[in-house]
């Protein structure tokens, strides 16, 4: 009786997990991830090709602003590299010492550049609506490169009898499906450096994995840190086991 | 904690600090040879574990604190910067993040133990009341300390809550500005909450002392539910059940740990990594879901209470809900006053045992029905649930008391040790 109710409550329990969908949404396709799974690793080459994608594509309306560009040495770029992607951008800069803000180009250290000065800016150039900030957007979404990668995927003509406003496009994942980025990949648009097929699934999948990096890049850490916190607490747990046995042997 | 007749020590160090302050005379009666029913089983581990819950957000809290920043302009900013820059920050925050889940599974199975075994009974009432004080002042700064890393959640989990206030006549709209500190959730708003995330914990350091010293005046009940009659049935704390809570309590942080460093945001909300914006309301606000059980039953109440066939409305439906939901805790605190049955454990006491049981599935399914959204079945769902919890203090207690058979005891718990074993050795 008493192992029924609790196993009722246990299946209840992972039942209202499972996060709340709306009624009209489509169920996200699951990818394979490197990074899925206690052992999950980023994969450094769909990283740079992910950020290929990013800077050539979104970039031009979203900023990752959370993001140095110092931190691409966890891509596998070189510091030369990194000197040199930075300095591709104009940062401004001061007061200087009469005052005057300067312009001068980017420094490792810098954060990633936004491509507007500020919210309203960004909301004027795209017909008012505001492109989020790509820095922690699979943190922010439920499941976070799933989702990233159907909605890049999921462009398409809007079914009969649905009314699609001027700016407006129709994507079969974004939730209420009425979008105002266009579809941003095209096959072919972005030419990979290590001669990966240009089809518009890797260059979601990559960035979906380029922008998971960007959200949680301590995540190869923190896996690792797990395991070994884990191994120690179970070792530890099994000598304490045993001695608790051992003590209380004494007390039957 | 006077030393009357004080043991000497063989160390002299340590005989010279005791014999001027009796602290390790102190420790040696009531943690080492502190007798303690020994027929415990592990459900008495979670008190330790809530101990250790406690020293951890209270160190994991600090540290944070250090690095972040009060104000509605910075709060995010400095919390990322908590997870991407600062040495082991991710670390630090999302074991503090993940430790108020977990210090709340802890304590709500410590309760779930406390009312299997009747452990709020005669003469452990004030014990009892004094660890609901513990839960009250957990939930405060729990959700004080939800509203620290300013995202979307944050931000509307405070306004709805803080606005449940407002439904208390004649006062509750001035209790919300000043808990408000002005007119909207706002930079004040943030300040005073993290001033008091600050200083709770240490309250509840407080009332942990006082709910301890309580226990160590009475000693502890047991699963059996009976009194300890003389040394037989007792053992000493230390070694016995220092060295079984330390396994209870590795075995509980492996539990912890595995989500901390593996899935460490399973247990939050996506739209908590979204910088607070007053201009957009998420699509669904929901609290953490320790309090999903506690916000349903606050939703349920979807209808004014007034006298029939007039319009006049004594009880507006949001005033209803913020009775229940604090009537809800209510009912804790005057448990040890309803349940007037002489026996303790629910061993003994099959419908009490059954209808306990179906409490917490009650509570379970409070829970789902607190993370939908109020509308289709989750309403008449959540309203019978609430109706049950709250016929099971008001209702099924006091039936118990006159009509369920009082049992035979055990002799005592050394005779029902000794006769388990007797079993065992048959089987």
């Amino acid at each position: 009786m008493k192992k029924i109710l609790l196993i009722s409550a246990f299946a209840l329990t992972m039942g209202a997990s499972v996060p709340v969908m709306a009624a009209d949404a489509v169920p996200l396709p699951h990818q394979h991830w490197s990074f899925d799974g206690p052992f999950g690793t980023y994969d450094r080459a769909a990283l740079q090709r992910g950020f290929q994608v990013y800077k050539q594509v979104c970039s031009a309306c979203h900023s990752m602003k959370r993001v140095s560009y110092r931190n691409l040495s966890a891509l596998g770029y070189n510091e030369e590299e990194i000197k040199a992607i930075a300095a591709d951008v104009m940062i401004t800069d001061g007061p200087n010492d009469e005052g005057e803000m300067f312009e001068r180009p980017g420094r490792p250290s810098d954060k990633f550049k936004s491509p507007f000065a500020n919210d309203k800016m960004a909301q004027y150039a795209n017909n008012g609506a505001l492109p989020p900030d790509l820095s922690l957007i699979t943190k922010a979404r439920p499941h976070g490169a799933d989702y990233i990668f159907a909605l890049l995927t999921g462009y398409g003509e809007a079914p009969a009898g649905e009314e699609l406003l001027p700016g407006q496009n129709w994507n079969k994942y974004f939730p209420g499906h009425k979008i105002a980025m266009a579809a941003p990949l095209s096959a072919g648009s972005v030419a990979y450096e290590d001669g990966t097929d240009g089809t518009v699934e890797q260059y979601a999948k990559d960035v979906s994995q380029f922008l998971t990096w960007a959200a949680e890049p301590e995540m190869e850490v923190r896996k690792q840190t797990g395991i070994k916190a884990i191994l120690f607490l179970a070792i530890f747990a099994g000598v304490m086991y045993r001695v608790k046995r051992k003590i209380w042997s004494k007390a039957h | 904690m006077a030393s009357g007749n004080r043991q000497k020590f063989d160390n002299p160090v340590i005989e010279w600090v005791d014999s001027r302050l009796p602290v390790f005379t102190l420790l040696q009666k009531e943690y080492g040879v502190f007798p303690t029913p020994r027929n415990f089983n592990y459900f008495w581990n979670f008190g330790a574990i809530a101990m250790v819950m406690l020293v951890t957000m209270i160190v994991t809290g600090i540290t944070l604190a250090m690095h972040y920043n009060t104000s509605t302009a910075g709060a995010f900013d400095s919390v990322e910067r908590i997870m991407r820059d600062v040495n082991g920050g991710w670390l630090i925050r999302y074991l503090h993040m993940n430790g108020a889940s977990f210090f709340f599974i802890a304590v709500f199975i410590h309760i779930f133990r406390g009312m299997y075994y009747g452990s709020y009974k005669q003469p452990r009432e004030l014990l009892w009341i004094l660890g609901v004080v513990i839960l009250l002042l957990m939930m405060a700064t729990a959700f004080m300390g939800y509203v620290l890393p300013w995202g979307q959640m944050s931000f509307w989990g405070a306004t709805v809550i803080t606005n449940l206030f407002s439904a208390i006549p004649l006062v509750g709209d001035s209790i919300v500005t000043l808990l408000w500190g002005g007119f909207s959730v706002d930079n004040p708003t943030l300040n005073r909450f993290f001033a008091l995330h600050y200083l709770l914990p240490f309250v509840i350091v407080g009332v942990v002392f006082l709910h301890v010293w309580a226990l160590h005046v009475t000693g502890s009940n047991n699963p059996l539910g009976i009194d300890v009659k003389g040394p037989q049935d007792t053992l000493p704390f230390h070694p016995f059940y220092t060295m079984k809570d330390t396994f209870g309590i590795l075995v509980f942080l492996i539990v912890y740990v595995a989500f901390a460093f593996f899935a460490p945001n399973y247990l939050g909300h996506p739209d908590n990594y979204i910088p607070a914006n007053p201009m957009v309301t998420p699509a669904h606000i929901v609290p953490e879901w320790y309090f999903l059980p506690f916000y349903a039953i606050l939703r349920a109440i979807t209808f004014d209470i007034g006298i029939p066939f007039t319009d006049i409305v004594i009880i507006p439906a949001k005033l209803g809900g913020v009775i229940a939901m604090f009537g809800s805790i209510a009912m804790l605190f005057i448990l040890p006053f309803l349940d007037k049955h002489p026996v303790r454990s629910a061993t003994f006491r099959p419908w009490f045992r059954a209808a306990l049981l179906v409490l917490v599935v009650v509570f379970v399914i409070l829970g789902i029905c607190g993370a939908k959204p109020p509308e289709g079945l989750w309403v008449p769902l959540a309203q019978i649930c609430t109706l049950y919890y709250f016929a099971f203090f008001l209702v099924l207690i006091p039936f118990f008391n006159k009509k369920e058979p009082v049992a035979d005891l055990p002799p005592s718990i050394h005779q029902a040790v000794l006769d388990q074993c007797k079993a065992c050795a048959k089987a």
